[in-house]
């Protein structure tokens, strides 16, 4: 068996009365893709945001590569290697697609106040090493030609991929994609999709939230269903799509 | 470095030069109050530069910036005047005046992290009150800042025996002392613009646009957001304790009253009316804002006598209605500022 990359382990999560998350546990392995699924509302983001650090749990915790997450400290998630993107696309609308992803960037680099006012070697070279990868990202997720247009004035789809480009661009060990086929129509979820696999293919484990049953059972290794703040399976999809439990929760008891 | 060789743009550069060399000479010729009218426009470039990075860059609405600088002032004044008896040179005075400032920066960057707009104004507005009355009362029962009697008699800055206070002869020419503090001003405004162009083109200035962006995004691509705004009020803060050093060497006398509330507004204002965030644009704004009103003042007058033949308002009223109404018409007219960054333009005017 692959090494565990994630652990979540009895993660809960509460507001006020609701219960978001009831003490949730599953295993990410590494260099698998891993899909969460759940009706609306089952808190397929709510865990996202436990573990990326935005939420901090009321129960449990995470083990992330061996060593247990911080909570409340989304910055050194993103240090450890956990990057993610958002539902609703929460670019820098108003800068550049480059300058989002050299943004990326920041966590891997050190140039301080000092650095950039003095300008001296290291800077400038540290300077020139972000920008040829924020291209390079930008040629990865092939929206190269829009590298100078404003985040917000990129279409829809190519803005999913700016925020994976971004998402990379801090070099993850897992990268976290929240709903990335929301609102795409069939061809440019098919992109998607071959985007996915190539990042897998090039070493990084994937967790994909989706509503899109047809592309999580078709591109996960493990698909894990939430309802109602409780894990409900964690398998393959071929066992996952047969059972019961899921069936139900998906039509309505 | 090519765009040095260009020679429109070095043609330009060599203008500028001269206009800039020529300015004091030429202002001198209406009297020595118009050469220190334009050293308070470079004093106020530094201010606003200074909140730019703040506001401008990193988006947080800050109401109580006029308190660095009054921390520089009195940093200045209690250790170069008669008041402690400290004679310190100002280049030492100046960077324990930026340090100082600094800290009083973060003091009061660390509470307010978690607020942004409307409820970080009103906090930090309260801070800069809270540092004009302190140094109203710190009078007693130890006489620090001599309350609101101000400090007097502050050291002029002085390069070894060359003071920049009174008449000196250069190269046969005589040089008054507002003359000499706008070469010294222009040399430190230089650098403080380039400083700030360097910043906002790096790593740094790049963390606070995300964070004026969006804080969520920025924090989960791996910015300590905290550290970063942390950064933008101590070095936005340090500038302003280094103007402040300058206005209390110029001045040789500082009193709490000069740091009052309207101040913070008026440089906030010469940010926003300049272009937030755009580093010309904040210029123009700060020389606007403070050439201005002294226009307004030796203006309206006479312009009243020459059209109606008397005195129908009392200039002084006048003055301020038509500053007022100048900033209603541009905010109206050019919401970005005057001269707002390109992309700053797009933002408020919606355009693709």
């Amino acid at each position: 068996m692959a090494e565990v990359l994630l652990a979540a382990n009895a993660v809960a999560k509460h507001f006020g009365g609701v219960k978001a998350l009831r003490d949730v546990s599953l295993t990410i392995r590494k260099g698998e893709i891993y899909g969460l699924i759940g009706p609306n509302g089952a808190g397929k983001t709510t865990f996202f945001n436990c573990m990326t650090g935005l939420y901090v749990p009321d129960g449990g915790g995470f083990i992330f590569d061996g060593v247990p997450l911080k909570a409340d400290a989304p910055h050194q998630a993103a240090e450890r290697g956990l990057a993610r993107t958002f539902q609703n696309i929460r670019l820098f609308a108003n800068m550049t697609a480059l300058e989002n992803v050299m943004v990326g960037r920041h966590v891997r680099t050190q140039a301080g106040v000092l650095g950039a006012i003095l300008q001296n070697k290291a800077t400038k070279a540290e300077e020139a090493a972000i920008r040829q990868r924020a291209i390079d990202l930008l040629h990865y997720v092939r929206i190269e030609d829009r590298a100078d247009d404003l985040a917000r004035n990129l279409s829809y789809g190519d803005q999913r991929r700016l925020e994976i480009a971004r998402a990379l661009a801090t070099d993850p060990k897992l990268l976290c994609l929240d709903e990335p086929a929301a609102g795409m129509n069939a061809t440019e979820t098919e992109g998607l999709r071959e985007l996915i696999e190539g990042i897998r293919a090039d070493g990084t484990t994937i967790l994909l939230i989706e509503h899109d049953v047809k592309l999580v059972m078709g591109l996960c290794d493990r698909v894990a269903v939430l309802d109602y703040g409780a894990l409900v399976i964690e398998d393959v999809p071929a066992i996952v799509q047969k059972d019961q439990r899921v069936i139900e929760a998906y039509l309505g008891a | 470095m090519n765009k040095w060789l260009n020679p429109r743009s070095a043609l330009g550069i060599a203008l500028i030069t001269v206009a800039l060399v020529a300015l004091p000479f030429v202002a001198a010729m209406g009297g020595q109050a118009w050469v220190r009218i334009i050293n308070f426009a470079i004093l106020y470039v530094f201010l606003a530069l200074g909140l730019n990075i703040v506001v401008g860059f990193a988006g947080l609405l800050d109401l109580g910036y006029i308190a660095f600088y009054a921390v520089g002032a009195y940093v200045y004044a209690l250790l170069a005047s008669p008041h402690f008896g400290l004679h310190l040179p100002f280049w030492v005075i100046l960077p324990i005046g930026a340090a100082v400032a600094c800290v009083f920066g973060v003091l009061l960057g660390s509470p307010t992290l978690k607020l942004r707009g409307d409820y970080l104004a009103i906090v930090t507005l309260g801070f800069g009150e809270i540092v004009r009355i302190f140094m109203n009362n710190l009078n007693a029962p130890v006489n620090i800042t001599n309350g609101a009697q101000g400090i007097t008699l502050i050291d002029p800055v002085a390069i070894g025996s060359f003071k920049f206070s009174g008449t000196t002869q250069v190269l046969g020419y005589a040089l008054s002392g507002p003359q000499k503090y706008y070469f010294l001003l222009l040399a430190l405004a230089i650098l403080i613009i380039v400083i700030n162009l360097r910043l906002q083109n790096s790593r740094i200035g790049r963390a606070w646009q995300a964070i004026r962006e969006d804080e969520i995004a920025a924090k989960a691509v791996g910015i300590n957001t905290r550290n970063v705004k942390l950064l933008a009020f101590a070095m936005g803060a340090s500038f302003g304790g280094v103007a402040g050093g300058i206005f209390s060497a110029m001045q040789g006398f500082v009193s709490p009253e000069s740091f009052s509330l309207i101040e913070s507004i008026m440089i906030l204002a010469m940010v926003v009316l300049g272009g937030m965030g755009h580093i010309p644009g904040v210029i123009l704004g700060a020389v606007l804002l403070t050439v201005l009103p002294e226009v307004l003042r030796y203006g309206v007058g006479p312009l009243q006598m020459a059209m109606f033949g008397k005195m129908l308002i009392d200039p002084e009223s006048l003055r301020m209605l038509v500053f007022g109404l100048a900033l209603v018409l541009v905010m109206r007219f050019k919401p970005a500022g005057l001269w707002p960054s390109p992309e700053r333009k797009r933002e408020l005017t919606g355009e693709a």
